[in-house]
């Protein structure tokens, strides 16, 4: 490969294996997209059947949800920085954004146990009803990526610190990023379909 | 917990199952100690990332599920061939239709095409392997121990028995107690993952990874087939999973989806199946189209008739194919209006399959057909999938629906297109590519003894049972009246005119291992793709130089102006994965934890998760670079492989 075309090409596009694991994590998300579509849609389909169960229009509150959709939306801002940093060269400050994306993402993950076990306590859990066992399904499903892709990028940032910037770490990066705005995307999704929608109705 | 609630006890037939399975896998054991073979095992086989063996591990599992399935199928005709017969009771019959479709469609004939595909596509594209070996390894062992898991259920436990469709409430917890369920929930679930996985392999192999020069509309059509199916795989097998994960999850953890408590809606696992079913039947249709599409254009000796219709009516079909799926439920009050749209949508989908037929009569058009084995059973696919293909436009008038649901005229409908279009084009794809894979062609004259006894038998066994659909004869029941009796005996006779058609195709397997003429020129059938331009046996790294292609039947062309790919100055290092236990043993944690969840042992289950997610770091932290093959050792292998070639031609 000539040497204006690495300038050209961002380091994890430069080797073909890093090519094609970012189209192949792309086709994945395109899949996700289908999963998370059919949570939707069930929910959806679900809407209004509490049976004996609390109605979530008692039960969502405005703050709580607010401040999740903000941590969680600033983490996938500080993912994005992070991999400018990346493109700069920097493992240093590559490090310290990643480490607050994971810190901002634990957060998030003890907001949302913490209003699952409110909920719980209120008498609406997985078994109360048909939309309670959709509204913990499609939100925990979220909630289990966010838990996997902290896990993830303890283990890069591992990675990070013994090998520095390479092609082969920092399509790892890319790709985790790719997968943090997505989840990002969804809780967008969750927040305005379930939460908003549940506090009015 | 006791052992009789955990081993199934009291059937005569399973207890024979039993002796069976021990008998078998002790012989198995015992001829891998005696010849000293684990280790070969292990190293060549288990471990290997490399395409052409997965894909032959895949159809050895998928003839192994073939014949599992097909025992099953022969112990119903059985039951139903007389009146008032007691061959098997009520409960054992629900089992054995509810397994056989599951092995059928999930361990058969995806696996048999998938099997096929990771073959021929790099042949076909000129790639050395797939985008990631490492994930088709993982692939692989998905299915394999997915199909284990499933299988394990009739001597374990006890088999599911709600239906391959497992429609809810029935299969729910509350009417279907017990393992058998679990077993097709997490069976299903775990091969699915491979699947899936499969698919967006597959995709980026054929996007990235093509040989120069190929472009989209160059690429023969086996290959785009497989494009597109791993497009609908892509989209449809989300739904299966989530399908799956909420059934499970109403089973084992107690949540309403689809209970009659709770305000479930029973329907919508109907509605989600179908979402995924119906897609689920093009996959397993249009890579069978593909492979007919190269059998017809090889042996009619001309390039295949209107190859861009072709590419887009399979694109068409595979949009279409997710807008049908309420045409399984017509019966269940959906009402006029989305009943007329479904019906409608439905009976669009046979104007580009019917283009697809008249595309294949126009390649046979004028040719000279050479009737080898493999193009017999694209020429039988022909008349007999369109059998299929009308009869399910006829189901697709949802009107006429009300009187066919769930009669054997739909059975007999998804045997036509299945038997005739899957099965078939498996049979075709397995003769035609068996010289690249093994070396040696299959016996012509055993083949054809095998197509006519399975063709024929084929047809016997099935075009009666549309009319006992028409006598109102309803699909899943155990005994007969009198009035079903003659057509009935008919159709059995038939069935085991297939099983011994079956038995013949396996012994030309053993047979032509044993006599037939080794194959030197890489080329026996004078095709036209890449696949054919290797040498045979084919060398681990495919193509020693990659080669350029100019036209769509590239090889053809480069027969005609006396071309070869190889060239020895362009020889450089190929680079070439190592192999790897980890994806056999990440999947057998996964099947463990999948048994654990099926038993409900919950603690189990989650030491099997973690297993696995350890696993899964330890690959992360694995910067495994491969290793390169010297051009030396290229040249080495070239030069014996090709010199051969040259003196026999
Ligand atoms: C011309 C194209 C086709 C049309 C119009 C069509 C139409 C239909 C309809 C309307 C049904 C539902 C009937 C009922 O339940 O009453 C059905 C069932 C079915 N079809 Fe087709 N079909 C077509 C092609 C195929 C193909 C290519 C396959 C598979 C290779 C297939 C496999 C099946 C299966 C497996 C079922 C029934 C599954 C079950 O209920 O257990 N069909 N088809
Ligand atoms: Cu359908």
């Amino acid at each position: 490969m000539s040497s204006d075309e690495m300038n050209v090409k961002p380091l994890e596009y430069q080797t073909e294996d890093g090519q094609m694991s970012i189209v192949g994590f792309w086709i994945f998300l395109a899949a996700e997209v289908v999963l998370f579509a059919t949570l939707f849609a069930t929910y959806a389909v679900l809407f209004g059947r509490y049976s004996d169960a609390p109605v979530p229009g008692n039960l969502f509150e405005a703050k709580s949800t607010l401040v999740m959709t903000l941590i969680l939306l600033t983490s996938s801002f500080t993912c994005g920085v992070a991999v400018f940093e990346m493109r700069r060269g920097s493992v240093k400050s590559l490090l310290i954004w990643l480490i607050i994306t994971l810190a901002l993402g634990l957060s998030f993950l003890g907001f949302e146990i913490s209003e699952f076990m409110h909920y719980a306590g209120e008498g609406a859990t997985l078994q109360s009803s048909a939309y309670w066992s959709a509204f913990f399904i499609l939100a925990g499903t979220h909630g289990v990526h966010v838990t996997f892709g902290i896990g993830w990028l303890m283990m890069l940032l591992i990675q990070l610190a013994r090998r520095g910037i390479t092609s082969v770490t920092s399509r790892k990066i890319f790709i985790i990023g790719l997968y943090w705005h997505f989840l990002d995307v969804v809780w967008i999704f969750i927040f305005t379909g379930v939460y908003l929608i549940g506090m009015v109705v | 917990m006791g052992l009789d609630e955990f081993f199934v006890t009291g059937e005569p037939l399973i207890y024979a199952g039993m002796v069976a399975i021990v008998l078998v896998s002790g012989a198995i054991i015992f001829l891998l100690t005696y010849f000293k073979k684990w280790k070969w095992l292990w190293r060549e086989w288990l471990t290997s990332v490399d395409h052409k063996k997965i894909g032959i591990m895949y159809i050895l599992s998928a003839l192994a599920m073939l014949f599992r399935a097909g025992t099953d199928a022969l112990m119903m005709r059985t039951q139903l061939a007389f009146p008032d017969m007691n061959f098997l009771d009520a409960q054992h019959y629900n089992e054995i239709f509810t397994t056989h479709g599951t092995i059928m469609i999930f361990f058969m004939a995806m696996p048999f095409l998938i099997g096929l595909m990771n073959i021929v596509v790099p042949l076909q594209i000129g790639a050395r392997d797939f985008a990631f070996p490492y994930v088709n390894a993982l692939s692989f062992w998905s299915f394999f121990f997915g199909a284990m898991l499933f299988n394990v259920s009739f001597v374990i436990g006890g088999s599911p028995d709600a239906g391959w469709t497992s429609y809810t409430p029935l299969a729910g917890a509350a009417m279907s107690p017990g393992p058998g369920q679990n077993f097709y929930l997490l069976g299903l679930q775990l091969s699915g993952i491979g699947t899936l996985a499969t698919g967006i392999n597959l995709m980026v192999t054929i996007l990235k990874m093509r040989a120069p020069g190929m472009t989209l509309f160059k690429m023969p059509i086996f290959t785009w087939s497989t494009l597109i199916t791993s497009f609908i795989i892509t989209f449809a097998f989300p739904i299966l999973t989530v399908a799956l994960a909420l059934m499970t999850v109403d089973r084992i953890f107690g949540s309403q989806f689809f209970t009659l408590t709770g305000e479930g809606l029973p329907m919508m696992w109907a509605n989600l199946f179908w979402m995924w079913g119906h897609p689920e039947v093009y996959i397993v249709i249009l890579p069978a189209f593909g492979i007919f599409s190269e059998v017809i254009a090889t042996f009619a000796k001309k390039r295949l008739f209107g190859y861009n219709v072709m590419v887009w009516s399979l694109i068409l079909i595979a949009g279409l194919s997710f807008l049908v799926w309420v045409h399984h439920f017509f019966t269940m009050g959906a009402g006029a209006f989305v009943n007329s749209v479904f019906s409608v949508s439905t009976m669009a989908i046979a104007v580009p399959t019917g283009v697809k037929i008249f595309n294949w009569l126009a390649t046979l058009y004028k040719s000279k057909i050479k009737t080898t084995t493999a193009m017999m059973w694209a020429l039988a696919f022909i008349p007999s999938f369109t059998i299929g293909g009308i009869t399910g436009v006829m189901l697709g008038m949802a009107a006429a629906d009300y009187q066919f649901h769930n009669s054997y005229f739909l059975i007999a409908h998804f045997h036509y297109v299945l038997v005739a279009g899957t099965v078939f084009g498996c049979f075709a794809g397995l003769v035609y590519w068996y010289p690249k894979m093994f070396g040696h062609t299959l016996n012509e004259r055993i083949g054809k003894w095998s197509f006519w006894l399975f063709v024929i038998g084929f047809h016997v066994c099935f075009l009666p049972q549309y009319f006992l659909g028409l006598d109102g004869m309803p699909r899943r029941v155990f005994h007969v009246v009198p009035e079903w009796f003659n057509l009935n005996v008919i159709s059995t006779i038939g069935a085991f005119g297939m099983g011994l058609g079956f038995a013949v195709f396996v012994y030309n397997i053993y047979y032509s291992y044993r006599h037939s003429e080794r194959e030197k020129t890489g080329d026996p059938w004078d095709a036209r793709t890449l696949e054919w331009a290797t040498t045979t046996p084919v060398p681990e790294y495919n193509f020693a130089v990659i080669p350029h292609v100019k036209s769509h039947d590239a090889y053809w062309d480069m027969k005609q102006k006396g071309e070869t790919i190889y060239d020895e100055s362009k020889l450089e290092p190929i680079h070439m994965p190592n192999s790897t236990g980890r994806p056999f043993i990440m999947m057998a944690i996964l099947a463990f934890t999948g048994f654990a969840l099926v038993f409900e042992w919950i603690w189990l289950a989650v030491a099997g998760l973690i297993g696995a997610l350890v696993i899964m770091g330890i690959r992360s932290f694995d910067y495994d670079e491969g290793y390169h093959i010297s051009v030396e050792d290229i040249k080495r292998t070239e030069r014996s492989a090709r010199g051969q070639s040259h003196e026999l031609r």
